[in-house]
């Protein structure tokens, strides 16, 4: 049964990745036939198809195996991408950490006093409307006054944007609880502590295992933001950016880059739902 | 039963969100004694209180005015010394626990060891006729079983008094039937007081010892009817003292709604 539906997820995964190469394929291909317009019409494509826009696919991943230099060594592509992912897995692993301490705490504390949800919640939605490009810098000054490494610098920045889902699915999972759930702890006299444990943190695991795994690709998209706006010499945010101004002549790099962005995306997705797998084992088994 | 009151409720007053402009008085002059060892069933037309009432006796909400006493103190020392187990309508299991661990629930809160847990988990499942169900999960048994696993985890700590709000009143009509049988072995095993909250008439003549008729708006009590039908079986629904105890109740009902 397991393992079934681990071969219908891969041919899944498989089928939809040929999908979206032939769609890039015979897009581009379409595209040079008819000289970057609609067949048959006098209307330009949206984007156009030659070789620095929209480079092949198998030169995008065959420029993961060329060999690049980095520094005064040289290796592989792949190789260079998964060094400078580890950097950006780091800041976003500590952003991730802090966002959910952060994000579960103020949770708690919302449906701890009605009071501070009425106070809390309208600045935990306002937050959210601030630019990240605008604060990066304001965060990273701040930071270098107080003497802190630049990695941690992103790393608040990725925790702004993950403390975010797991406050608000955090306190909507804490008050997930019916009533006669609420009211038999209290005929338990169980205190709010107790309550907390036994009852609101276990019901509030559904509501919050979709929230962390939007709070993983945030965390990734928050260091990569951040590394481009300080300008920080490792992470893929500062490949993406070299790759970027140098487009024109290595197009095959900055997707190659992207790939990898996305790549670490779908890690850290994965690690996600392992986790949700762990602490969620014994309602999977009933839903099987 | 003995001579010593359970519960007693002196000239008590509920109001809610009192001195706001939705304030409801919820209940008004409320005078019940219940001796140890009564079944006593609260009915009613909906909106008489008769929740609020059993949520008073286990100390969920608090009297406006008056005193509610369970054994002898305070409704909120009883629930502080887990005098009495709560069953509600919807069973309350918690989804993520094993049958077994639901029942533990109230142990573990009071500090038991594991196997003493284990123990007292395995007799109750006994009593409530379910000795092989301890491994599922809540979702994986029907709506009669999850009562039951209810019913099971309000009796685990063995309390001298037992609150049922509309306990099987989402249960169809034969399962109910069967509950109420249940329920009843399972009152004389214990000598468990109960305080019964049903809105039905054939269910209250069937259990009760005594049938506290409410009237709504302020809830009041308007009659106390007294039920004897004894050792009480399957048959027990065909003999003509359940019909004329039951009629006796609903023409209470009847006059409570021409009260109205």
């Amino acid at each position: 049964m397991k393992t079934a539906k681990a071969t219908r997820v891969f041919f899944t995964v498989v089928f939809v990745i040929i999908f979206l190469v032939l769609l890039w394929e015979g897009y581009k291909w379409m595209g040079q036939q008819n000289d970057d317009h609609w067949p048959g019409t006098n209307f330009g494509l949206p984007i156009a198809t030659n070789d620095t826009i929209m480079p092949h696919f198998v030169d995008v991943v065959g420029e993961l195996t060329a060999e690049i230099r980095d520094g005064r060594s040289s290796m592989p592509m792949y190789a260079f991408l998964l060094k400078k992912a580890w950097f950006t897995f780091q800041e976003a692993a500590i952003g991730f950490i802090l966002g959910l301490t952060i994000g579960m705490g103020l949770a708690v504390l919302m449906s701890r006093w009605k009071i501070s949800e009425r106070g809390l919640l309208p600045w935990i939605n306002v937050s959210q409307t601030i630019p990240l490009i605008a604060l990066a810098p304001v965060v990273v000054t701040w930071g270098r006054n107080q003497g802190l490494p630049d990695l941690f610098s992103i790393s608040l920045i990725s925790t702004y944007l993950t403390f975010f889902p797991v406050a608000v699915s955090g306190l909507r999972g804490l008050q997930s609880p019916d009533a006669a759930h609420v009211e038999l702890m209290h005929s338990y006299a169980a205190s709010w502590r107790t309550t907390l444990f036994k009852l609101r943190l276990p019901a509030a695991r559904p509501y919050l295992f979709p929230a962390l795994k939007l709070a993983g690709s945030l965390s990734i998209v928050g260091a990569i933001v951040g590394e481009i706006s300080i300008g920080r010499k490792t992470g893929l945010g500062r490949a993406i950016l070299e790759y970027a101004l140098r487009y024109a002549i290595f197009p095959e790099r900055l997707y190659a880059s992207v790939i990898g962005a996305a790549f670490l995306g779908l890690m850290v997705f994965g690690m996600i739902n392992l986790a949700e797998r762990f602490f969620m084992r014994r309602t999977r088994e009933v839903a099987s | 039963m003995s001579e010593k009151n359970a519960v007693s409720i002196n000239d008590v007053d509920k109001i809610f969100n009192e001195t706001r402009d939705d304030e409801v008085t919820a209940l008004s002059n409320i005078d019940l004694t219940i001796k140890e060892g009564e079944f006593v069933s609260l009915i009613g037309p909906s909106g008489c209180g008769k929740s609020t009432l059993l949520r008073l006796i286990g100390d969920l909400l608090e009297p406006t005015q008056g005193s509610v006493e369970v054994f002898g103190k305070s409704a909120h020392q009883a629930r502080i010394d887990q005098d009495y187990g709560m069953v509600f309508q919807h069973a309350g299991l918690f989804d993520w626990r094993r049958v077994s661990a639901n029942i533990e629930l109230p142990l573990e809160l009071h500090g038991w060891s594991k196997s003493d847990r284990a123990t007292r988990s395995q007799e109750m499942l006994d009593l409530v006729k379910l000795p092989d169900f301890g491994g599922y999960y809540p979702r994986q048994l029907s709506g009669g079983m999850q009562q039951r696993v209810s019913i099971a985890r309000a009796l685990s700590f063995k309390p001298k008094l037992l609150l049922m709000d509309e306990p099987f009143g989402a249960l169809d009509e034969m399962t109910r039937e069967h509950m109420q049988i249940e329920l009843l072995r399972i009152w004389e095993e214990t000598g468990t007081t109960v305080v019964f909250v049903t809105h039905s008439i054939p269910e209250a003549a069937f259990l009760s010892n005594r049938v506290v008729v409410l009237s709504p708006r302020p809830g009041q009590v308007h009659s106390v009817i007294d039920v004897d039908l004894g050792q009480r079986t399957e048959s027990t629904r065909q003999d003509p003292k359940f019909f004329a105890a039951a009629t006796e109740i609903r023409e209470a009902l009847r006059a409570v709604e021409e009260q109205e």
